[in-house]
């Protein structure tokens, strides 16, 4: 009894403090000026998202975010972001556009929206929870629904890549062949 | 017991409001795409909280189909960004308003 309270309470500071920390890092990314900043603080967002499906049983998911988010779509960002120069740009600065105002509203305005339509239509079956098993979220569970009852949707993603790699191999390219004359910087 | 799918609901709904905040308030593109990733994975958050709630794995299967998509719109999103920035056109939402040429 006292070994499971004990787990308890550690199982809810670490959901505290992953949980805290994704909002605050979230906020962060918004609010930086400069952009290297604000990739850095997505890769901390996505590192405490992880540590969240943790908590959910989701141990597959969890190792595919770090591993493809914060190892390689980040390292592409911090690439570009060092390639373009540093830009800052300060959002907060010069008093309130209506710009501003009306984005604020439109994001309070959606957030509203999904606490009350989460609230009001699923709060009283969200209390009890199905029980899991061990197997849930495992690479051997993922990787036989993936081959068994999502075969469409796995085949879909290679093609949705095999699509992205093309386009960004044609932006490239296209992008190198409009000013043929000029010399590139070494 | 843990935290239950509620709490993990709301943690998803104020990550997709930050996200749909960032997209809305800043106009460097680069910070653009960064706030629809906030989005998309505080969609992914509310995937899994539902498939533990449900003990139903295609919720982690969508959220694997919506990573890879994530990475696809990155690589086009940056290759569109590089290709503005080679051309000298001004990196700024607002006046990327046109589409010519």
């Amino acid at each position: 009894m006292i070994v499971a309270s004990v787990g308890n309470v550690l199982v809810w500071a670490v959901w505290l403090g992953a949980a805290f920390a994704c909002l605050g890092s979230a906020v962060a990314v918004v609010s930086f000026t400069n952009p290297f900043y604000s990739a850095l603080a997505l890769i901390g967002n996505l590192g405490s998202l992880a540590v969240l499906y943790l908590l959910l049983s989701s141990e597959f998911v969890a190792a595919a975010q770090v591993l493809v988010y914060a190892g390689a779509v980040m390292v592409m960002f911090l690439f570009v972001i060092a390639y373009i120069g540093p830009r800052t740009e300060s959002p907060w600065t010069g008093g309130p556009t209506w710009q501003t105002i009306g984005a604020v509203l439109a994001a309070g305005a959606i957030l509203v929206e999904i606490v009350v339509v989460i609230g009001l239509k699923a709060g009283g079956s969200l209390s009890h929870s199905h029980h899991v098993d061990g197997t849930f979220g495992t690479p051997s569970y993922i990787g036989r629904l993936f081959l068994t009852d999502h075969l469409l949707a796995f085949e879909i993603t290679s093609i949705v890549l095999l699509v992205a790699a093309i386009g960004g191999v044609i932006l490239g390219a296209h992008s190198r062949t409009v000013h043929p004359d000029e010399v590139p910087p070494l | 017991m843990g935290p239950g799918t509620a709490w993990y609901l709301a943690v998803a709904g104020f990550l997709f409001g930050v996200g749909a905040l960032g997209v809305l308030i800043r106009r460097n593109p680069l910070i653009v795409l960064l706030s629809l990733e906030i989005m998309l994975n505080g969609a992914n958050l509310a995937l899994i909280a539902f498939a533990r709630h449900l003990n139903n794995g295609a919720g982690q299967i969508f959220a694997l189909a919506v990573m890879a998509v994530a990475a696809s719109e990155v690589v086009v999103g940056l290759g569109l960004i590089v290709a503005l920035n080679r051309k000298r056109v001004p990196l700024d939402v607002d006046r990327l308003s046109s589409l010519r040429g």
